[in-house]
């Protein structure tokens, strides 16, 4: 039983690692979009177009880094149009996200459909467990880089929140329109480039999808992971470091399905698949109910408004 | 719905004109024209279930006396009724093929009803002769069977004996290819075991890759599967550096260095069947099953990961089961303890068709 526990344990550890990185960069980019006083919802169709983008840019050029690239590029494109549409007097930005959600998935199917058969270079991983000699631990430990330049980002963006003029200006759009309009500040401005920035983020968590793991472009790609990452950011908070905890644990938990039952635990995993789904709504009651949850939600979303 | 309003009247249109050119049509030749309409759930090229049948419709195309329309990416809702209601009107069907499970009721129903002169059959073994319309029918190869092929293959490949399988639902259909693996696995080696994880949809591609890479962590040094597209399975067996079997199409492209066989359908013999019935002016069967006995199945040319005993077993398996070898032989356990299967069952048994068991010898369970 003992070895099966260090089982489930690694399994949890690598899928933590491999599962969680598309969650970091969509729930990173909302985190910053939502910061600005504005909700995304559309990240679910940045993260099927990115990944679209990314495999084909991988396939015809052959340089997968080129594929990230074009899926930020990508992304890029449909958080400014949902930033511009949302400029636009009375225009209610929890609509157009969905709207941009199924413009992003139907463009991606529809310019997509050439690349499911074919077979892109991937990017690698880098092996940190090798010294490990356990084989199963020495796989967990097969880290992509996208993973660590999702934490460093977190660390930045963490940082520059509380010490930049920049992350200050954002704040203080997303708490108060008018104290920022007060202060000078093009309060639409800085949200388009936040709903911008947010999107390119989240078009590369897509290319992580299709070039890293699970490694494939189709239709099916992304089942909803858009949606649960933007779900996330509440979960966590608004606060970018907590954002990549958030990522970390729903990826460990997707494993303990698939992993208890390599071990022998069959029964119920309708019931361990749902895991990650049981757990983040356990800890968004606890976390919400907290003293200071009210503060911590940017003043002009409109879902506090 | 400026696109529904153009759709209708496109629809009359096209109804009229067909009315117009099918007097004379007629009379003139005794040969009816076979206009097939094949409706898809998902892509065609999906590498599984959807390739399978567009791989087969396109072998027809080049039959003379045979045009083909299709649409992919139909959902099972109202959508389905309407590509169908549009083939036979406008295109002028006169035989439709839905593929898709949730196609059957209410929409293959009430199409057949209300245009009794298109032949309607759908991928499934749901027709009920009493109570659903005769011009509607039901088709459906049991691929347990190739997959047991697959089975003998994998038991002689495999280094351990140890087959992972990577599950959709715990519906009979899956639960006999499942079964059907360990039978073959064991004719040749008799310790063999396989180790099924459930992910629970037919299609999520991150959970398959997770248990995909769960099974080979258990040690598993073959991997099969039957969820709808089997890419993402094959290709992360391939890359942890194990051996695969494939589910529905072809995925020898996939694996280079492991692949060993594939369970395949093998539409285009019902599909040409159906097409010669019409041409004669015969009506098609209402309920085809089949297997390899009846040339339905087919498994995938060897892939560099079988063996040459792997290949010989296969083979004599095979020309077995054309001959209608039983595959389910009492007395054989569930993986509880329970007798499941009693005397000899013949393949086609609907005893078979409710199972819901796992035999001994197969690590999991379906609740």
């Amino acid at each position: 039983m003992d070895s099966a526990v260090i089982t489930v344990l690694i399994a949890m550890l690598g899928g933590a690692i491999r599962v969680s990185t598309p969650f970091m960069f969509v729930a990173l980019g909302e985190c910053l979009t939502e910061k600005s006083g504005r909700i995304n919802l559309g990240l679910e169709g940045n993260l099927v177009l990115g990944a679209m983008v990314a495999y084909a840019v991988s396939f015809l050029t052959g340089n997968p880094w080129l594929g990230v690239l074009a899926a930020g590029g990508a992304g890029l494109f449909l958080g400014a149009l949902h930033g511009y549409i949302c400029k636009l007097p009375k225009v209610n930005d929890i609509a157009v996200g969905i709207a941009m959600m199924s413009f992003g998935t139907g463009l991606a199917f529809f310019f997509g459909k050439p690349f499911i058969q074919p077979t892109a270079p991937r990017l690698d991983a880098i092996p940190l467990g090798d010294w490990t000699g356990n084989p199963a631990l020495a796989q967990a430990l097969q880290v992509n880089p996208l993973f660590f330049v999702g934490i460093i980002l977190s660390v930045i963006m963490w940082w520059a929140f509380r010490n930049t003029k920049w992350g200050l200006i954002v704040r203080m759009t997303g708490d108060s329109a008018a104290s920022a309009k007060a202060m000078g500040v093009s309060v639409d401005l800085v949200r388009f480039l936040a709903t911008a920035a947010g999107g390119f983020l989240a078009g590369i968590g897509g290319a992580f999808l299709s070039l890293y793991y699970p490694g494939s472009w189709n239709q099916g790609l992304s089942s909803g992971q858009g949606l649960m990452a933007v779900a996330l950011v509440i979960f966590a908070r608004w606060d970018p470091i907590k954002c990549i905890f958030a990522a970390l644990l729903f990826g460990a938990a997707g494993a303990i399905g698939p992993a208890l039952q390599s071990v022998g635990i069959s029964q119920g995993y309708y019931f361990f698949n749902a895991a990650p789904y049981i757990l983040t709504l356990f800890i968004m009651i606890a976390s919400a109910r907290s003293k200071g949850a009210a503060r911590e939600v940017p003043g002009e979303l409109s879902i506090t408004k | 719905m400026s696109f529904s309003l153009s759709r209708r009247s496109l629809l009359r249109a096209g109804a009229a004109g067909l009315a117009a050119s099918a007097l004379p049509f007629g009379l003139a030749r005794a040969q009816t024209n076979v206009i097939l309409g094949i409706v898809y759930v998902g892509p065609k090229d999906d590498f599984g279930w959807n390739q399978a049948h567009a791989v087969s419709v396109e072998a027809l195309k080049a039959l003379p006396g045979i045009t083909v329309v299709e649409e992919e990416n139909v959902p099972e809702t109202d959508a389905v009724a309407k590509s169908m209601e549009s083939m036979i009107n406008l295109d002028g069907a006169n035989l439709i093929l839905a593929t898709s499970f949730g196609y059957y009721k209410p929409f293959v129903v009430d199409l057949a009803a209300k245009y009794p002169n298109v032949t309607f059959r759908h991928a499934a073994p749901l027709w009920n002769k009493d109570t659903d319309p005769a011009n509607a029918g039901s088709y459906f190869p049991y691929l347990n069977q190739a997959h047991y092929v697959n089975g003998v293959a994998a038991g002689l490949s495999s280094p351990t004996g140890k087959i992972g399988f990577v599950a959709a639902k715990p519906i009979p259909s899956v639960l006999s290819n499942i079964n059907s693996v360990l039978l073959g696995a064991r004719s040749v080696n008799p310790n063999a075991t396989v180790q099924v994880i459930f992910t629970g949809e037919w299609s999520l591609p991150v959970r398959e890759a997770e248990a995909t890479n769960a099974l080979v962590d258990a040690g598993c040094d073959v991997i099969t599967c039957h969820v709808d597209s089997p890419k993402v399975v094959i290709e992360t067996a391939e890359g942890r550096g194990v051996k695969t079997c494939g589910h529905n199409a072809s995925q020898a492209s996939l694996g280079p260095k492991g692949f060993i066989t594939g369970a395949e359908y093998k539409w285009e013999t019902i599909y040409k069947s159906y097409a010669d019935d019409i041409a004669a002016g015969k009506t098609p069967p209402n309920f085809l099953v089949g297997g390899y006995n009846n040339d339905m199945l087919r498994n995938t040319p060897y892939g560099a990961g079988a063996t040459p005993e792997a290949i010989k077993a296969a083979d004599a398996a095979i020309e077995a089961l054309k001959g209608g070898a039983p595959i389910y032989k009492g007395m054989l356990k569930d993986n509880a303890g329970n007798v499941v299967v009693d005397k000899d069952y013949d393949n086609y048994d609907p005893y078979l068709d409710g199972m819901n068991w796992l035999l001994e010898g197969v690590q999991g369970s379906i609740t």
